[in-house]
């Protein structure tokens, strides 16, 4: 690994002050940077170790909001009493992400900045617009079955979003407290992740040394019930080749407030809208979960090894609207 | 790779330039050691190379073996991906501080041996302290899909997992009697 100088500030002035002095990484919990700086694709003059600055606590806000520090580690953000019982669908999601070690490491910051597992991206040496912009794709005519994306992409990359985490959080919806040299403001979660288009080496709104302080989930919805479902090649510590976050809630019989994102098909954590609109106000069937899911691949694009990404991730959302509201929808695995 | 600044050499690739050298105090196993590090040392090596504690192994070197495994306050981690400076004033626990000062083992190795839960034992300190840490951990349900699912971060090359299995269990009993 190259060399870094290290910085562990106390205030988070002091940290954004440190980081501008130089081309620098901020360090929550590491497993993405010291994983990215060890193979030469992230590196940083400098590290700031953000550790001391208090940002680990989650804490229920008056208006029923539950902010979550940055710090906050991946097991205690899924083992703790408030999501457990409010956003099952995010608890889930953070227990199904990566291995029990990596998972008590990780933060919540981290995870929202985590870097694509696009392999031309992690071998420092193919083609790849997002490290080195304009070299082209390596990912579009190459191997692309199971890290790759077949919603939001563009003819300059195809990386899927990785995390687990950010597709229940854009499922419940939250907003991204960051500070910066001109100060705080507030991130709707979004909006936070970009789109590759044009410029896949811009991955997210932060400016240039913002700091994510701290994520706040949307105050829980009174009944509603949510959970996530990930699919993938082995039953464990594998990254999700589709996976759907639901929440809704059932009154007289209807669906109300449903929201679904998605994961592991799309370049960011996807929310699908028009599945949504779908659902609103209809009493639940699988019909109207069909309907639902072949909507929310609409503007799907295939590539040659991942179209079996579309009915899989259409299939994520029939089982996980059907398993949410009481209603069979596919037959039990022997 | 040729370049003299990727491989995995503890400490500075230029000897001359000590300007961001750091102490930090490392307390591992009960013992406390002062160690003058570069910032860029990340945990698994300043166990292995500079206090000679070669019980946890360098796999894959990305946290995606589970061969490094360590305890640090109750909770295992990837060795390998953790700077040093993060785990100063924490309590580390490695492989090496496992038994009983008078060579009486802990439930786990006692329960490895036992059950034959390694074959080349390459990976078997990091399934050890994995497997303490779980078996600590009230969250952690006890069953075999439970523990097989706590443990998916420790590769197994040799497919030891059946008995590895069984002497996780057989240790959670010893211990639940005890």
């Amino acid at each position: 690994m190259r060399a870094f100088d290290y910085a562990r500030p106390g205030a988070v002035g002091a940290a954004i002050a440190a980081h501008a002095k130089a081309d620098s990484a901020y360090l929550a919990g590491g497993t993405t940077l010291l994983d990215l700086a060890k193979i030469d694709i992230m590196q940083p003059e400098q590290v700031v170790d953000i550790n001391g600055l208090g940002l680990d606590r989650i804490e229920r806000l008056e208006d029923g909001r539950v902010r979550v520090g940055a710090l906050v580690t991946n097991t205690a953000l899924a083992r703790h009493e408030l999501i457990e019982t409010h956003y099952p669908v995010l608890s889930q999601a953070l227990l199904s992400g990566a291995s029990t070690q990596l998972r008590n490491k990780a933060t919540t910051g981290g995870n929202v900045m985590q870097r694509v597992r696009c392999p031309y991206f992690r071998d420092g040496a193919s083609p790849c617009n997002k490290r080195e912009p304009g070299s082209g794709c390596s990912a579009i005519g190459g191997v692309n079955r199971e890290t790759f994306a077949v919603l939001g992409t563009s003819e300059q990359c195809i990386a899927a979003h990785p995390s687990d985490m950010c597709v229940a959080m854009a499922a419940i919806g939250a907003t991204v407290s960051v500070h910066g040299p001109k100060g705080t403001r507030e991130i709707d979660f979004g909006a936070f992740h970009l789109l590759p288009g044009s410029t896949p080496e811009r991955e997210h709104a932060l400016e240039p040394d913002e700091l994510i302080t701290h994520v706040t989930l949307n105050a829980p919805e009174r009944d509603a019930r949510s959970g996530y479902l990930k699919l993938r090649d082995r039953a464990s510590y594998q990254f999700a080749l589709a996976s759907c976050a639901a929440q809704l809630t059932l009154k007289g019989g209807v669906i109300r407030s449903p929201r679904i994102a998605l994961g592991g098909v799309a370049t960011k954590p996807w929310r699908a809208l028009e599945a949504e609109r779908i659902l609103e106000g209809k009493a639940p069937s699988k019909a109207l979960f069909e309907q639902a899911a072949k909507a929310a691949f609409k503007t799907a694009t295939a590539y040659e090894h991942n179209a079996f990404k579309i009915p899989l991730g259409q299939h994520a959302i029939i089982a996980e609207l059907g398993k949410l509201t009481g209603l069979a929808t596919t037959q039990e695995a022997s | 790779m040729a370049d003299a600044t990727l491989d995995a050499t503890v400490g500075h690739v230029d000897p001359d330039d000590t300007s961001s050298l750091q102490t930090i105090e490392l307390t591992v196993n009960g013992q406390t050691h002062t160690l003058t590090l570069e910032p860029n040392v990340v945990l698994l090596d300043a166990l292995r190379e500079r206090l000679n504690l070669t019980g946890a192994k360098k796999g894959c070197d990305h946290g995606q073996c589970g061969a490094c495994t360590v305890v640090i306050d109750g909770r295992a981690m990837n060795s390998c991906l953790l700077l040093a400076a993060l785990a100063e004033g924490q309590d580390i626990t490695t492989i090496e501080g496992l038994a009983d000062e008078d060579g009486t083992l802990h439930p786990i190795q006692q329960a490895f041996l036992e059950h034959d839960a390694y074959q080349c034992g390459y990976c078997t300190a990091g399934q050890m302290m994995m497997a303490t840490s779980i078996l600590n951990d009230k969250d952690i349900a006890k069953d075999p899909a439970s523990i097989k699912e706590a443990m998916s971060g420790n590769i197994c090359r040799c497919g030891a997992y059946k008995n590895i299995l069984d002497a996780v269990q057989s240790a959670h009993r010893t211990i639940e009697g005890a």
